[in-house]
């Protein structure tokens, strides 16, 4: 006794999309993981300890980014949440919209919000200036 | 035993709940993400610009909101860490309901202490406190 045999499949998989949407998946739990301790660790320090938000104004952001550390920290989190982010509202737009024509134009208006947002944080977090009048 | 739901597991359960608040949760901060980018942004403009924005951040109203967006992203957070245990741990499908329950009373027990120090200062600004 065999196991029936399968026909072939009727379409040859695509090259090139090499399981885009695995790694996608794949992502969201890597970057989910370590966006726990990081954003956790951002909300526990800058609204809770300490008198949380009462206390922050310009000083104190300089205070904290004199330090490469908290630097990286944030240079990490804004990237890993903006991805992390922005390929969850990839899904829902996804789920929601059913013209074509809307899903382009939203997932347009959402890749330019994303780049966008990632290329200033950056930009301020690498141009920073204590000084600054 | 349960009554027959209408032949499903998921529907009107704690899963299909989760799934909604999950994403709720995640569009909302995603938008805040927006913003809170583009105000600590005026950091590269002045000290008094930025400042002048994260003024509004102190004022009661924003402050509550302040206590909706920790509350939001905790859930996401806990959700997250089940879904992943739900994905890789053997016993994860068959804990999912205890798990959630399990990630609301953790939610609860972070968010009573952490909604009391956001808005103590706020409450003590309202209605006076003597010290």
């Amino acid at each position: 006794m065999s196991a029936p045999a399968l026909n072939a499949p009727k379409t040859a998989r695509s090259g090139g999309r090499t399981n885009y949407e695995m790694w996608s998946w794949v992502f969201m739990r890597v970057s989910g993981i370590v966006l726990v301790f990081l954003v956790l660790g951002h909300l526990l320090i800058m609204n809770i300890l300490d008198g949380g938000v009462q206390r922050i104004n310009f000083a104190f952001v300089a205070g904290r980014w004199s330090s490469p550390f908290w630097q990286v920290w944030d240079l990490l989190q804004l990237w890993l949440a903006m991805i992390h982010g922005a390929n969850g509202l990839r899904t829902i737009i996804n789920d929601y919209s059913e013209r074509d024509q809307t899903r382009f134009w939203l997932k347009a208006a959402l890749l330019t919000a994303t780049v966008f947002t990632i290329a200033l944080g950056t930009l301020v977090i690498f141009t920073f200036d204590p000084n600054i009048s | 035993m349960p009554k027959a739901s209408v032949g499903t597991l998921y529907r009107g359960h704690e899963g299909m709940w989760t799934w909604v608040a999950h994403r709720i949760t995640g569009v909302a901060v995603f938008f805040f993400l927006l913003v809170h980018v583009l105000d600590t942004a005026l950091v590269r403009v002045s000290p008094s610009a930025y400042d002048a924005v994260i003024a509004t951040y102190k004022t009661p109203i924003v402050n509550l909101m302040e206590v909706g967006l920790v509350g939001a992203v905790l859930f996401h957070a806990l959700n997250g860490i089940r879904i992943i245990l739900v994905d890789f741990w053997s016993k994860g499908t068959r804990l999912q309901r205890q798990m959630t329950w399990t990630i609301v009373a953790i939610w609860l027990v972070l968010m009573v202490p952490g909604a009391y120090f956001m808005l103590i200062h706020t409450v003590e600004n309202l209605f006076g406190s003597t010290s």
